[in-house]
């Protein structure tokens, strides 16, 4: 009994450390969204760093999503599936964009 | 006997209390994971588009007219709250808890998921007041092909939640209901990664480069 409920308040506790931890990454975000404005690049590099990283913070505490065997298969389906949107991403991002350059609508 | 815990399917397992529902959790739930990764590449598909078209706003509103932050930042506060109920539930199930918790954890998730849908709602119509309708530019197209496809699938989580919640009630913890519960949550979690891309992709990148 006693071990049980230690067990639930330790992954009661992974939980709660996940919110935690996202919650303080969206505050910096809109933070630094408020304090210094959205209009330059620099700004948003740290914005979306800040993405990826409450992307990983969910990933590992909510969907316990982690490098052990026993949950490598699923690891590895994201990182597949990661490297599919790459390319289409990347790719679209790419070839439409030197299409745009090339048809004089964007300015270089 | 000290072992760690087995984890056979992603999200919070059900554990060897309920051994027989966590068996059967274990290929309907990976079956599930191939769906969810599917439905990333369907929505990065959406972002890639959302990206070339950010310039494409053709001379209507765009979004520094369009976009209003501080409704974004309440909907994020209120998905990332209820990706956190929805693991309370999981862990009333799993511990066994009085079956009222995990219903009650349901019924906080839906109130979430509902207020965050209200909002979203509500922001859709302040832009298409101000001329933000998807036939103005291929900006707004690809805004409203994007942001209003995670809100439908909010609202068929809001509806799997209810209906979950009422075969909880009549059938009790049955195996199966108990491993709906699994891709319940593991669906919910799944849709605020989703919107940390939208706030990060469309409304900050909209911002910075629109």
């Amino acid at each position: 009994m006693d071990k049980r409920s230690e067990m639930h308040r330790r992954e009661r506790r992974r939980y709660v450390i996940g919110y935690g931890g996202s919650l303080l990454l969206t505050f910096a975000v809109f933070g630094i969204a408020y304090r210094y404005g959205i209009e330059t690049k620099g700004v948003y590099l740290a914005i979306s760093l800040l993405g990826l990283a409450q992307l990983i913070v969910q990933l590992v505490y909510f969907l316990h999503i982690d490098r052990r065997r026993s949950s490598r298969e699923d690891l590895d389906l994201i990182l597949f599936s990661t490297m599919v949107l790459l390319i289409i991403i990347l790719g679209t991002v790419w070839i439409m964009g030197n299409l745009a350059v090339r048809m004089h609508t964007f300015p270089m | 006997m000290k072992r760690a815990p087995t984890h056979s399917y992603p999200g919070l397992n059900l554990g060897r209390r309920h051994a027989s529902a966590d068996k059967a959790s274990e290929v309907v739930t990976f079956g599930f994971w191939v769906f969810l990764m599917s439905d990333l590449v369907y929505f990065g598909l959406m972002f890639a588009i959302y990206i070339t078209m950010i310039d494409a706003q053709a001379g209507g509103p765009g979004p520094h007219e369009l976009f209003d932050l501080k409704s974004i930042f309440a909907q994020t506060l209120i998905l990332l709250t209820s990706s956190l109920t929805v693991g309370l539930a999981m862990l009333a199930l799993k511990y066994n808890l009085p079956r009222w918790r995990i219903v009650f954890w349901f019924f906080v998730t839906l109130v979430l998921g509902l207020s965050f849908l209200v909002l979203e709602i509500r922001d859709f119509m302040s832009m298409a007041a101000k001329g933000g309708i998807p036939q103005r530019s291929g900006f707004l197209s690809a805004f409203y092909g994007l942001v209003p496809l995670h809100g439908l699938h909010v609202t068929a989580g809001c509806i799997w939640l209810i209906v979950l919640g009422i075969q909880l009630r009549i059938f009790g913890l049955t195996d199966l209901l108990m491993s709906r519960v699994v891709r319940l949550a593991l669906f919910w979690h799944f849709l605020d990664l989703i919107w940390i891309g939208i706030i990060t992709i469309v409304y900050f990148g909209g911002l910075t480069y629109g």
